[in-house]
């Protein structure tokens, strides 16, 4: 504790007497100061015994007062009161802190784990097409959903693939046992989600820019890449000015979006009936850097993620468009694959087998 | 289709390195998916024996230095052949041989022979399976590379091509030599179809009728005489092999040596077992058989175009032949048919027949006519040459619509900067054009473009924009964005409530699941009841039984689930699907209904395992019960919960969940899933708790109209006061309703049940309720007289209406 009551006692540094009010500004501050400086319950007592105690020092200037001359006594001892009533208050409020303040409690086990809140996922699917949808929606495109069971019509003639034609092939179908007038059986798990296009248009003024998520179905053994119920999501822009260059521009967008800015992106010619001309687009494997054995790419080196192309004019026609005023694009993507890719996935009947110990790590 | 690289360079020379040519080719559409060789030798490459010495310690065995290109190696020798600078078969340690002697394979080990280590081997023809020849090593000529693969250098290269299915000219040879011509600027050698011909005039001979011209386009045939059936000389066997295909006799061989050259499927008939040698095209008539080259007995219908002799038919048009006209060992006189039949129809009658042939596989893709002749001729002149015989003079040529084959296609020039977003230079699409084999005529800033027959996937503007943009390159055209006007925002409600009702159950805890949506009655059954009068889609040709009908309920798909993981997960099983059911609407034709719901299971215990707390407890009703309460509350919803019987729940423990707010509107509902339920899906863990909700009935309610706009209400300023009162009252008085009722008083602002107790010092048939109300009047503190008022007011009300006793205070 600093020796405070020297330092008031060796005021009268020019050798001349310090004045009354001197004096008691002396004692103030040094007190104030001691006080601040006093943290513990023992620091406390022996300030208060050198300040405001019997022998204190603020008592020492009261009785103090009676050696004043006459004249400055009634002054001199106001103050001194003030000064007693503020070094009270202060010391009341100074003891009432350090009360408060109790010391270490003991230490606790920090490495317990702590109170988890529960914990429940998304469905990766559900996280896949969310992904997709934003990076669509952040360039216009408004989520629309459709049908699961679908016309034939839709499914099929509407986006260029009349009965009998060989492109059929690429779409082995659930028929349901509706049949129409005819005695056809008409009725169908829709094997992609394209059939939105016709529907979107017909239901709609360009300009279109729709991105549509959906489960499809497809006639087809479930091996580890292949399962008869999946998703798609379709996209699609239709205006007066879209153009192949677009196309591009907008999934090389969505690729860096989904699968990061340093993914290169690869499109080429592939055939669908709904458009012309037709686009495969792939990124560059992020498993392997050429690998001919890598497991993902296959040694390609590229891997594809959707097909595309500029909408066929033929079903701009049937949707009841002017394909001579009219352009557009369209995409169509596997859900599951994405998100095979982005977490690899080995298997892809992983999804609808609903294992905890699989839905829990998304 | 798998494409020899030696038989593609007979019409166009390869100029690109392979890898190049393959990447070329796939971003031009046609997708090589793997370079092949039809020999592999794995380990063994061509080696340079350096140097011979003799073995020290051995008479017969030699030290040959061999260069195996990335590193010299001494291995030990027994063959007598070998000798410095010959090119040999090097085996490395690891490669798989045949073991000279037993002529098992084995794997090739570093070994140590009379004191000298061999790291590797000299090959005979015997050891790399190629022969029985192991006097000697196989002796390389002397240009084989050094360290080249000896697989590659042996065997054949060739392409596997994926195809897509507009592109019938692919899967031919000549075809991809023409795909690449344009693709490298290179200019294609058709093959010869030049041979002599001595024999009459064929149409002396033999006859052909087309009948039905709407299924057969073109009809050609020649016809060979003194044939000689036998092998297939090793070049036509071994190109077949190569490809996959099983040599026959060398006039069949030819014949689909020719398809797989040109594209144009074609048949040999024995002319001498036709009728009359005449043949005629038509539709089969009812009650027509044949018995075709497989050995199957087809009944045929007026659907099914038949190659027909003047009285039984002989083929399958464009499928399968019969046995009785087929080739024979005996065969002296073929009758070559190419032909062009409707894509359609061929399709429709090998489906119907569940036959799959090379054939089908091009006839359906509706080859042109011109082809027929060109296949005609190059097959007859490969029979002269591998099977002999005299050629009659001239060819068969049924060509009944000839004048309609000719189609142009008009691009005018602004279309293709409409479509791509980038012009050309007209030079430049007219020689790209060109480089396909189409004919160009550039008028008035339109190309008039004639496609050549090997392209009858080519018909329409856009088409021809798309040859362009590959062979260009879709890597060199421009990546833009989209520009113009947005579209005017149009946000589907019911789907941004389902999204966000999964956002909040998963923060409650609860994991979303996805199953298969379809299923069967009987499954579904075991989960519920169906709904009255609703019968489920049937799927007509359902993968496996258990996948046959569309679901019309989440119940069954999220307790298969539960009972999936109920054994595996220690932690909750709280567990939720979003999804559709389909709903048949009942009359005629017409789609089903696929309404959104939600359904959850609340089981296992309530948290995980924890330090603290010790085993957790089970979850129950409530668990789920606030979790639904807790969901609507998201959405400004209150609803109360009204007791209900349904089968899939425990008795008198199951609430439907009404919505007071909107006309007592119901929602959902709400249980504890009956035990016998739970051992019909081997779940057995207990209680499970369930609810399900209607997605649309939700979006519909008066409170999601004004969400997100709701208006602020000024929260009292004045202190509140809690009081706790202890009811005793009747067991089945809804707490629900003593709450209600507190809360009507204006002073309250809220009533809140915070224990319920039956047992000691409560009557049987009473229960304890503890109930902790909140005071506050929205002007002033309220007083300790207004309290007292207020809450003596409460207790008459309760003592009335339930006959409430005060328990302590």
């Amino acid at each position: 504790m600093i020796k405070l009551a020297e330092s008031v006692n060796n005021l009268n540094c020019d050798g001349a007497e310090p004045s009354a009010e001197d004096r008691i500004t002396a004692v103030r501050d040094a007190g104030l100061l001691g006080l601040s400086a006093s943290e513990t319950a023992d620091a406390l007592q022996a300030w208060r015994n050198q300040y405001i105690g019997r022998s204190g020092e603020v008592t020492l200037l009261l009785r103090g007062v009676g050696s004043l001359p006459a004249d400055q006594r009634a002054e001199f001892g106001q103050a001194a009161n003030r000064l007693k009533n503020e070094l009270e208050a202060a010391y009341d409020q100074r003891e009432a802190a350090i009360s408060a303040f109790t010391g270490p409690i003991g230490t606790i086990d920090v490495s317990l784990p702590g109170r988890s809140p529960a914990k429940g996922r998304l469905h990766p699917i559900t996280q896949t097409i969310r992904e997709i949808t934003a990076a669509f929606g952040a360039m216009g495109f408004q989520t629309f959903e459709g049908p699961e069971v679908e016309f034939e019509g839709y499914n099929f003639d509407a986006m260029n693939i009349p009965s009998d034609h060989p492109a059929r092939e690429m779409f082995d179908t659930f028929w349901l046992d509706r049949v129409d007038e005819d005695g056809n059986n008409s009725i169908l798990l829709r094997t992609h989600t394209s059939p939105m296009q016709a529907r979107i248009m017909e239901t709609h003024e360009p300009p279109i820019r729709v991105v549509v998520p959906g489960r499809c179905y497809r006639y087809e053994a479930t091996d580890a890449s292949h399962e008869w119920h999946f998703n798609q999501v379709e996209v699609m822009a239709v205006d007066e000015a879209i153009t192949f260059a677009d196309l591009k521009g907008t999934l090389y967008e969505f690729a860096r979006r989904v699968f990061g800015p340093e993914r290169k992106v690869r499109f080429r010619c592939d055939f669908f009936p709904f458009v012309e001309p037709g686009v495969d687009m792939s990124v560059d494997c992020f498993n392997c850097d050429g690998d001919p054995t890598c497991r993902i790419c296959r040694g390609s080196g590229w891997l594809e993620i959707l097909g595309a192309g500029m909408v066929h004019p033929e079903v701009l026609r049937r949707s009841g468009y002017d394909p001579n005023r009219y352009t557009g694009f369209a995409a169509g993507m596997g859900v599951e694959r994405v998100a095979m890719l982005k977490h690899g996935i080995d298997d892809i009947r992983h999804f609808y087998t609903n294992d905890m110990r699989f839905l829990s790590q998304f | 289709m798998k494409v020899p690289i030696s038989w593609l360079e007979e019409y166009v020379p390869v100029t690109l390195p392979l890898e190049d040519l393959a990447h070329r080719l796939t971003m031009a559409g046609t997708e090589v998916v793997s370079v092949d060789t039809t020999l592999s030798f794995d380990g063994v490459v061509v080696g340079l024996a350096k140097k011979v010495v003799p073995h020290p310690n051995a008479d017969r065995l030699r030290l040959v230095q061999v260069d195996a290109g990335d590193e010299t190696l001494e291995v030990v020798c027994g063959a007598p052949n070998v000798a410095t600078g010959q090119k040999i078969a090097f085996a490395r340690i690891g490669s798989v041989l045949t073991d000279a002697h037993t002529g098992e394979e084995r794997k090739l080990k570093r070994s140590k022979i009379r004191g000298v280590t061999s790291n590797g081997m000299v090959c005979s023809e015997r050891e790399l399976g190629m022969s029985d020849e192991h006097e000697g090593i196989l002796v390389l000529p002397e240009g084989a590379p050094i360290g080249m693969s000896l697989g590659e250098y042996l065997g054949e290269t060739l392409f596997d091509l994926e195809l897509t299915p507009n592109r019938p000219d692919c899967l031919a040879v000549m075809g991809v030599a023409r795909e690449v011509a344009a693709l490298t600027g290179e200019t294609t050698t058709p093959p010869s179809i030049e041979y002599p011909e001595y024999g009459a005039d064929i149409a002396t001979l033999a006859k052909v009728e087309i009948e039905d011209m709407d299924l057969c386009r073109r009809y050609t045939a020649t016809l060979i005489q003194g044939v000689k059936i036998g092998p297939s000389p090793d070049w036509l066997a071994d190109r077949l092999r190569a490809i996959g295909e099983r040599p026959i006799n060398n006039v069949v061989d030819v014949t689909n040596y020719v398809m797989f050259e040109l594209g144009q499927p074609l048949h040999s008939f024995d002319f001498d077992s036709l009728s009359e040698g005449r043949i005629v095209v038509r539709r089969a008539r009812a009650g027509e058989t044949l018995l075709t080259l497989d050995g199957e007995t087809r009944e045929l219908t007026g659907d099914n175009l038949m190659i027909a002799d003047a009285g039984k038919p002989i083929g399958l048009g464009g499928i399968i032949g019969g046995t009785e006209s087929g080739i024979t060992g005996s065969t002296t006189s073929v009758l070559l048919e190419a032909a062009n039949f409707d894509g359609a129809n061929n399709r429709r009658s090998a489906s119907k027949f569940g036959i799959r042939t090379e054939a089908t596989l091009r006839f359906e893709k509706n080859l042109r006519p011109e082809l027929a002749e060109y296949g005609v001729r190059r097959a007859t002149k490969l029979i002269l040459e591998v099977a002999g015989g005299t050629v009659a003079s001239g060819i068969i040529d049924e060509w009944p619509d000839k004048a309609g084959a000719v189609q142009v296609v008009e691009l005018p020039a602004t279309a293709i900067e409409r479509l791509l977003g980038v012009s050309y230079e007209s030079e430049v699409v007219i020689s790209t054009f060109e480089s396909l084999g189409m004919e160009v005529v550039c008028d008035n800033d339109t190309y008039s473009v004639t496609p050549p027959y090997w392209r009858p996937d080519i018909s329409i503007p856009e088409d021809l924009i798309e040859e362009l943009a590959r062979v260009i390159g879709y890597e060199k055209i421009p990546t833009t964005g989209i520009t113009g006007s947005v579209p005017v925002w149009e946000p589907n409600q019911d789907r941004v409530l389902r999204e966000a009702m999964k956002d909040i159950l998963s923060g409650f805890g609860m994991q979303e699941t996805i199953s298969y949506s379809l299923t069967t009655p009987e499954a579904e059954a075991h989960a519920c009841p169906p709904a009255h009068g609703l019968q489920p889609l049937q799927v007509m040709n359902p993968l496996s039984a258990e996948h046959a009908t569309l679901r019309t309920t989440l119940r069954h798909s999220i307790l298969t689930v539960l009972s999936r993981n109920a054994r595996i997960w220690r932690g909750p099983l709280w567990m939720f699907e979003s999804g559709r059911v389909y709903l048949d609407r009942g009359e005629g034709i017409g789609l089903p209904d696929e309404p959104e719901k939600f359904v959850g299971v609340v089981a296992g215990p309530r948290s995980a395992l924890e330090w603290m707390s010790g085993e957790p407890e089970s979850s129950d009703f409530y668990d789920a019960k606030g979790i639904v309460e807790s969901l609507l509350s998201e959405f400004g919803v209150t609803a109360c919960f009204v007791p209900v019987e349904e089968t899939t729940f425990e008795l008198g423990r199951c609430a439907q969940i009404v919505i007071p707010s909107a006309g007592r509107a119901v929602i959902g509902v709400l249980g504890e899933v009956a035990s016998d339920i739970l051992s019909t899906f081997d779940i057995d863990t207990a209680p499970v708790a369930m609810f399900e909700l209607d997605v649309e009935a939700i979006g519909r309610l008066p409170e999601l109209q004004s969400l997100g706009q709701q208006d602020y209400v000024p929260f009292g300023r004045f202190p509140d006061s809690a009081r706790d009162l202890a009811l005793v009252i009747d067991d089945n008085a809804p707490s629900a309703d003593v709450l209600a009722l507190a809360e009507r008083n204006r002073l309250v602002v809220s009533a809140t049940v915070f224990d319920v107790y039956q047992g000691e010092a409560i009557p049987s048939g009473k229960k304890s309720l503890a109930v902790r109300v909140v005071y506050q009047a929205p002007d002033h503190t309220l007083t300790a007289d207004e309290l007292i008022k207020a809450e003596n007011s409460i207790l008459r009300a309760l003592e009335h209406n339930f006959g409430a006793e005060l328990r302590v205070r």
